[in-house]
């Protein structure tokens, strides 16, 4: 068998190469020969072919073990508590406790997708091409994975934590009794800021419908001083980092990052002191 | 036994039937193993030779070659189901249920489906993840990151798609929530920052594009359905052949 020939050949190539991680090495400095190639048919072939039976073996477990479901008939009268969004989504939805759904249910969806599509062209590093590493790329890994988990976390929540009402339901919770409602109320952040620092109430302009008051000036000062605290201080502190971007990446790589990390901020802000918004307009809270 | 298969085999591969099929012997020397690459239409994906790191599961995890499967088998069972399926209100939720009694293997297929859509989600996020992870969008990959990331939101946008199919609760609630969203878009959206400014109300918004109407009903359905079963599928295969396409053109990131 001819077959046996070949595997073979690709055994004697692997004893000389000294390695897997030796290989990559040799690969990334363009040094490879025929010597370390294989035919695809059959080598590729049949590995392909192999885990396609075994998925498909997968798959129909899966559909034995739990077919797929259908509830009741669709009506508008009588709308399910609670409505949950597929798996998929429920991440998103379960932002919706904390965001308007201008922000949770689009801009930052879309926020994703654009800085996904950025990722390629604001990372300069040219080391981790082709091979797994976290230290020749310790921010990019880190603030890659920060993301995937929380998108994961916030799905796991809204699957399996979340119950009538959109409650926080444990396991142990019967799922079919509603919570207590909470007592807390939610306050906006100018709210506690004029009570707290004794402001005026009054608006110190007036912009159409826009009542400007000192407290709300203050709100603002903070949205937009959490991103230009977060523009600097890396331009100040980590001024390579800064010229290895250069100006526009660096500035893409800042507002997608602190966008990302102003999530659990906001998440933070909200389970710490129930605030409920920390900037009011007319037209858009956050 | 084994010998048998041999000889029948050799004696198939010389009939003028097989030749015409397949224009050379079988694959058994390296001569057939190069012009099958050549020749077959699926096979051509692939080069000739790979190096033999591309063929170590622990880097590529077969994430993507696995998604491209979920895509295909998503494509032959979601083809039976439509021969059983109308997208009418008053129809629709009947025909998935017969699905599950009187069609033989309805129930089966129609899992299958679905086992194979939430498989394709999922994948398809764990082979993005595999692909940051070594690095293989940088140059000369960059275009191909993004031709991925355009396939991550057809995949995502076709299972949701799915979703209102079936017409239970389920879909119709899980939909509506979507189209709140929709509702909510800035500029664009009835219930969005600078929405109404701009003029937008329920009749003339993004949400009422996307369900031809005011509420999750007929057009809705119809329009999911169009978007599920043809346009969204079309898309997808097309953005997936520019991905295959690029992954020959920019050569394989890995030890390849
Ligand atoms: C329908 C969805 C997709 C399919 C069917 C698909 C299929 C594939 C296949 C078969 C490969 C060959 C290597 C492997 O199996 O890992 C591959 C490589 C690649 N994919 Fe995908 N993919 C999809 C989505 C994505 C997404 C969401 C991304 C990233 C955002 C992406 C980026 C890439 C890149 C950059 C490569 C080249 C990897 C390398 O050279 O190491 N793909 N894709």
């Amino acid at each position: 068998m001819s077959d046996k020939g070949s595997a073979s050949e690709s055994k004697a190539a692997s004893s000389q190469s000294g390695g897997f991680a030796a290989l990559i090495k040799r690969t990334a400095k363009g040094k490879i020969g025929p010597e370390d190639t294989v035919l695809v048919w059959p080598n590729l072939v049949y590995l392909e072919l192999i885990s396609m039976v075994f998925a498909t073996a997968i798959l129909l477990f899966l559909c034995l073990y739990s077919p797929a479901p259908l509830e009741e008939l669709a009506s508008a009268d009588t709308t399910p508590n609670p409505t949950k969004a597929p798996w998929y989504f429920l991440g998103l939805q379960e932002l919706l406790v904390f965001f308007d759904p201008w922000l949770a249910g689009v801009v930052l969806p879309t926020f994703i997708i654009i800085g996904l599509i950025l990722i390629p062209y604001i990372d300069p590093n040219p080391l981790g091409k082709g091979y797994y590493t976290f230290s020749e790329r310790k921010f990019a890994v880190t603030g890659f994975s920060f993301g995937l988990a929380l998108w994961y976390i916030l799905i796991v929540i809204g699957v399996w934590f979340r119950g009538l009402d959109w409650s926080w339901y444990w396991p142990w919770d019967d799922p079919h009794m509603h919570q207590p409602a909470g007592a807390v109320k939610l306050v906006d952040l100018e709210v506690i800021l004029q009570s707290t620092l004794g402001l005026s109430e009054r608006p110190i302009v007036t912009l159409g419908r826009y009542a400007v008051t000192v407290a709300n000036i203050l709100t603002w000062g903070m949205f937009l001083g959490y991103y230009a605290v977060g523009f600097t201080i890396p331009f100040l502190l980590f001024r390579k980092f800064y010229n290895r971007l250069g100006f526009v990446r660096y500035n893409l790589t800042m507002f997608m990052f602190l966008s990302m990390m102003g999530v659990p901020l906001k998440i933070f802000v909200r389970l710490l002191a129930n605030i409920k918004y920390v900037l009011v307009t007319p037209w858009f809270n956050i | 036994m084994l010998e048998l298969l041999k000889r029948i085999r050799n004696t198939v591969n010389k009939t003028q039937v097989f030749k015409s099929i397949f224009r050379h012997g079988y694959p058994d020397n390296d001569a057939n193993r190069a012009l099958v690459m050549f020749s077959n239409v699926v096979l051509h994906l692939h080069p000739v030779r790979v190096h033999r790191g591309a063929l170590k599961i622990k880097f590529t995890w077969c994430l993507g070659g696995l998604t491209f499967f979920f895509f295909i088998l998503l494509a032959i069972t979601g083809v039976f189901l439509m021969f059983y399926y109308v997208p009418d209100t008053n129809r629709a939720y009947q025909n998935i249920q017969d699905l599950g009694t009187v069609i033989f293997f309805g129930d089966l297929f129609r899992s299958l489906h679905r086992w194979s859509a939430h498989s394709m989600v999922l994948f398809v996020w764990l082979h993005m993840t595999r692909v940051f992870l070594t690095g293989s969008y940088k140059p000369p990959r960059e275009f191909n990151w993004v031709v991925g990331v355009i396939l991550l939101s057809t995949t995502l946008v076709l299972s949701w798609t799915g979703y209102l199919l079936p017409w239970d609760q389920l879909a119709l609630w899980a939909v509506t929530v979507g189209s709140k969203m929709a509702e909510a878009s800035p500029l664009i959206g009835n219930a969005g920052p600078f929405g109404p400014e701009l003029g937008m109300n329920p009749t003339n918004d993004i949400a009422f594009v996307l369900l031809g109407g005011t509420v999750v009903g007929q057009s809705a359905l119809l329009r999911f359905y169009v978007l599920h079963c043809l346009a969204l599928p079309l898309v997808t295969a097309l953005f997936i052949a520019v991905h295959f396409w690029r992954i020959r053109k920019d050569g394989f990131s890995g030890p390849l």
